[in-house]
């Protein structure tokens, strides 16, 4: 075990943990931020995704040990009262079907907008694509991500 | 108005307590969830009154409706409260949605499956706030001394003769304590004004905002997690273990044994895992141990073995096939398929001397509990289930497996626990869909189809009565279908739309083939079969209700030349190959057009235009997500769904040999209910079925190549 003091949405916790332990459990089990799925544990389906430093990354493979003083983002932090541009289209076109995987899909797309204002359909299924949605709500959350960018 | 007895299943609509348990918090988070365009909601109640099972009324007038079955994507915790807001007559701004704990006393059949939920709820969920109304409306109408028939309602408001009016939450103390009617009225459904209106999924906001919903988000006073180590092939069982490098990690605090499985106790979940890693467990090698090569040479030799008892016969194909001009023969075969819920099985339990409490996402709480009635020798009555919400079920969480072993384990270790499957977990102790072919022959005399004969052979299972009834039966004057049931180790399952997601797509894909071997346009020669169905249908009934067949003629037809004409079939287009497909399923007609071209000489699967009838559209933007997406699931297994075993063990175990359909193979599609006034019926399912089809016969049309297997894609091929 290893004491460890992260920054999660701006705020900074004291945590203790094996250095091998990902991101995504401390998240879950320790802090009960539970808005970060897991579902595959071997970053192929992103319903873990997060951001470290604004960049998306999948928190079931990358252990505590090397987040040293990166800023991590989850869905809980993506905005103060969900009025993320991203959080507004998801509800505007009713996205979800069991809604596990949104958080994750919501997370990648949102690194995206920000490095890409326009993102084109062919943008939008290269950052996705690490996203699966078992539900298949695929085209509106290509939708709502193409409506996001208009108001970002 | 259509008026109805309210004896059906009294008891929901009697007085009842405390519903659903607990009073409801709401507060901050509820308020945020509410659309900021929209008017604002009623406020906080301070004094919640219950009407029935299914909805209490606040002093203020907000409304509280319970949703009594599983929510597990299909949007039924959306869509059957919206059917009795309707009824009831309140704005849907002011309802506020609770899922309902398990309680056989007052609903009827609380599961997810079969896409029965608003078919089997509709008459329930309607005389729920009918009922309701009607007590609210005769309270108001007796303190105004005037005739409820001269009242009316709007928006939760009731309107007297005289200018009177009263808001349901100020009469709704009063109202709770009358009589429960013996007749309500319910409404036209030209009055409708919820149903049909578009509604947002009442968890959005909280789905968006990573909100503890599902199953895996559980956390309780004094839980511990729980990760198993199962048996790795089917066949196997446990032998001995050592558990040694298990205890030495960090957060392990037990290990135990029940049956063949071990389960390793800990304080968060990423120990359990590495101490499921670090168990060394010696397995005994059964007797019995399969693989898909065995399973393909056994079902294969069962195609061609004529069953002791045909499903259904008419006249006699064997006869017809001697007299036949030409006979023309293609056999279909279908793997394995894991369901692959995002969210991995896993359930809490809290089973001590005082209780047995589960909590987790299941499709089918009554049987389960039953189960663990049965496993824990104790009363139903002792044993209490309530749902989350479920991160996909696709007919995996029928099947409590996982609550059962959740159960177990608390039992041992007399404490709370959260059981959870990793997902190789998931994927290797699944309950499949069972891997299937279908053979049809057809003997032509005449140039016309003079016989039909179908030949099922599945693991484990065959296609449900009336199955063997559907299109084209009743068409063919020599008609016949068999089934042989292969017995394997391996659990096997409903996996969603059980049978009709590959019978479809074998089908479809046939008749295809067919009609172009016939030199027929596929729609036309499908319309001429019905056209027999209509004027001279062949055959038996099959059941007590007389029906020789299994469909409805004018139903199917109807969404066949909907899609004929919304695709433009009639009128090629350069460079665009149509194909298509048309099934009945979970009481829906579904038929589908796929539109695919030519791209670096790959065809690429373009739109689907999908045609619907399923009756009255309760929530249209909830019920075009569910089509898409039985669409999408439907492509997908059928491009990619890859799932073998060899010596008893799946060769896939997780995403990186499993593979799923991704956001850049989806195509677009476009959705067309057809507009109806009847019982609206269930889409889970039904969309899904004929997809495959679709996209095969568009395929075969664009290349001329066609795929007798499923899935398409080898992945094996693809990643090497």
């Amino acid at each position: 075990m290893a004491d460890y003091t992260i920054k999660v949405n701006n705020e900074l916790h004291k945590i203790s943990a094996d250095p091998d332990t990902p991101i995504l459990w401390v998240l879950r089990d320790q802090l009960k931020l539970v808005g970060t799925k897991y579902g595959c544990g071997i970053a192929q389906c992103g319903a873990c995704t997060i951001h470290l430093d604004g960049v998306a990354m999948r928190s079931c493979v990358y252990p505590i040990s090397q987040v040293g003083d990166a800023s991590i983002t989850t869905i809980e932090g993506l905005s103060e009262q969900a009025n993320h541009p991203l959080q507004k289209a998801w509800v505007e076109y009713d996205v979800p079907q069991c809604g596990y995987c949104q958080a994750g899909q919501i997370m990648s797309a949102a690194a995206l907008l920000k490095d890409n204002r326009n993102p084109s359909d062919s943008d939008i299924d290269q950052a996705m694509h690490g996203n699966i949605c078992r539900c298949g709500t695929y085209l509106r959350v290509k939708k709502a991500i193409k409506k996001a960018a208009k108001s970002v | 108005m259509t008026k109805v007895q309210t004896t059906y299943k009294r008891r929901s609509f009697l007085k009842v307590s405390a519903a659903a348990g607990g009073g409801m918090i709401l507060g901050f988070n509820w308020l945020m969830g509410c659309k900021p365009e929209g008017p604002l909601p009623k406020a906080i109640p301070s004094e919640w009154f219950d009407i029935n099972a299914f909805l209490k009324i606040g002093d203020t007038g907000l409304v509280t409706i319970y949703s009594p079955n599983p929510e597990i994507g299909q949007n039924i915790k959306t869509s059957m409260p919206m059917i009795v807001a309707e009824e009831l007559d309140v704005n849907w701004h002011d309802v506020v949605v609770e899922q309902a704990g398990l309680n056989t006393e007052w609903y009827t059949r609380q599961v997810a499956g079969g896409s029965q939920s608003i078919r089997q709820g509709w008459e329930s969920l309607r005389m729920a706030g009918a009922t309701a109304r009607k007590m609210l409306v005769d309270t108001a109408a007796e303190q105004w001394g005037v005739n409820a028939e001269d009242c009316s309602v709007a928006n939760g408001i009731i309107s007297g003769p005289n200018n009177e009016s009263i808001g349901y939450g100020e009469i709704a103390q009063l109202a709770s304590q009358r009589e429960v009617p013996e007749e309500v009225d319910l409404k036209d459904p030209n009055d409708f004004k919820i149903i049909g209106k578009s509604q947002t999924n009442v968890d959005l906001q909280d789905i968006i905002t990573g909100k503890p919903l599902f199953g895996l988000d559980v956390d309780k006073e004094g839980m511990v997690y729980a990760v198993v180590l199962r048996p790795p092939a089917f066949g196997y069982t446990l032998e001995s273990f050592d558990d040694t490098d298990t205890k030495a990690i960090n957060g392990v605090s037990d290990v135990v044994q029940f049956g063949d499985k071990i389960a390793v106790i800990a304080s968060n979940t990423w120990a359990a895992i590495k101490g499921q890693k670090a168990l060394k467990a010696e397995w005994k090698v059964g007797p019995d141990i399969e693989d898909s090569a065995y399973h393909d040479k056994e079902l294969l030799a069962l195609l061609d073995k004529k069953a002791d008892e045909a499903r259904r016969e008419d006249g006699d194909v064997f006869a017809a096939f001697d007299a036949a001009d030409e006979i023309f023969e293609r056999t279909y075969e279908a793997p394995f398929l894991p369901h692959s819920c995002l969210e991995p099985m896993n359930f809490y339990a809290d089973v001590n001397e005082t209780q047995a409490y589960f909590l987790g996402p299941i499709q089918t709480p009554e049987w389960t509990r039953n189960r663990l009635s049965k496993l824990l020798d104790r009363d139903p009555s002792e044993i209490k289930i309530d749902m989350t919400r479920m991160g996909g079920g696709f007919g995996r969480r029928l099947y409590g497996d996982f609550a059962l072993e959740a159960a177990e384990i608390s039992k041992l270790i007399e404490k709370p626990v959260k059981l959870t499957f990793t997902r190789e977990d998931d994927m290797t102790a699944g309950t499949y869909r069972p891997a299937s072919k279908f053979k049809f022959k057809t003997g032509i005399k005449d140039g016309k189809i003079d016989a039909w004969y179908m030949v099922e052979t599945c693991i484990n299972g065959r296609m449900w009565d009336p199955m063997p009834s559907n299109f084209p039966a009743g068409t063919i004057d020599n008609f016949r279908v068999d089934s042989h049931v292969f017995e394997s180790n391996i659990t096997t399952g409903a996996w969603r739309a059980p049978y009709a997601n590959f019978l479809a797509y074998a089908e479809q894909a046939y008749i295809d083939e067919l009609a172009m071997h016939l030199g027929k346009d596929p729609i036309d020669l499908r319309l001429e079969l019905f056209e027999r169905a209509r004027t001279n249908p062949v055959g038996e009934a099959y059941n007590d209700d007389g029906d020789k067949f299994n469909y409805d003629i004018d139903k199917y037809t109807g969404v066949i030349k909907l899609a004929r004409e919304k695709s433009n079939w009639d009128q090629p287009r350069e460079g665009v190959h149509l194909g298509f497909s048309a099934y009945y399923s979970h009481n829906t007609y579904v038929a589908e057009v796929a539109e695919v071209e030519m791209e670096n000489g790959m065809p690429v699967v373009k739109k689907i235009i999908c045609c619907v009838d399923c009756g009255i559209v309760v929530n249209p933007i909830a019920a075009k997500n569910q089509v898409e997406g039985g669409i999408i699931d439907g492509i997908g297994h059928a491009m990619y769904g890859q799932f073998d075993f060899e010596k008893g063990r799946t060769q896939q175990t997780n995403y990186d040999t499993y593979r799923l359909i991704r956001i850049s193979e989806v195509p677009e599609i476009e959705v067309h209910f057809v507009e109806s006034q009847n019982d609206p019926t269930g889409l889970g399912e039904p969309t899904l079925p004929p997809a495959g089809g679709a996209i095969a016969n568009a395929f075969a049309a664009a290349s001329g190549q066609r795929f007798y297997k499923q899935p398409f894609v080898n992945y094996k091929d693809v990643i090497g």
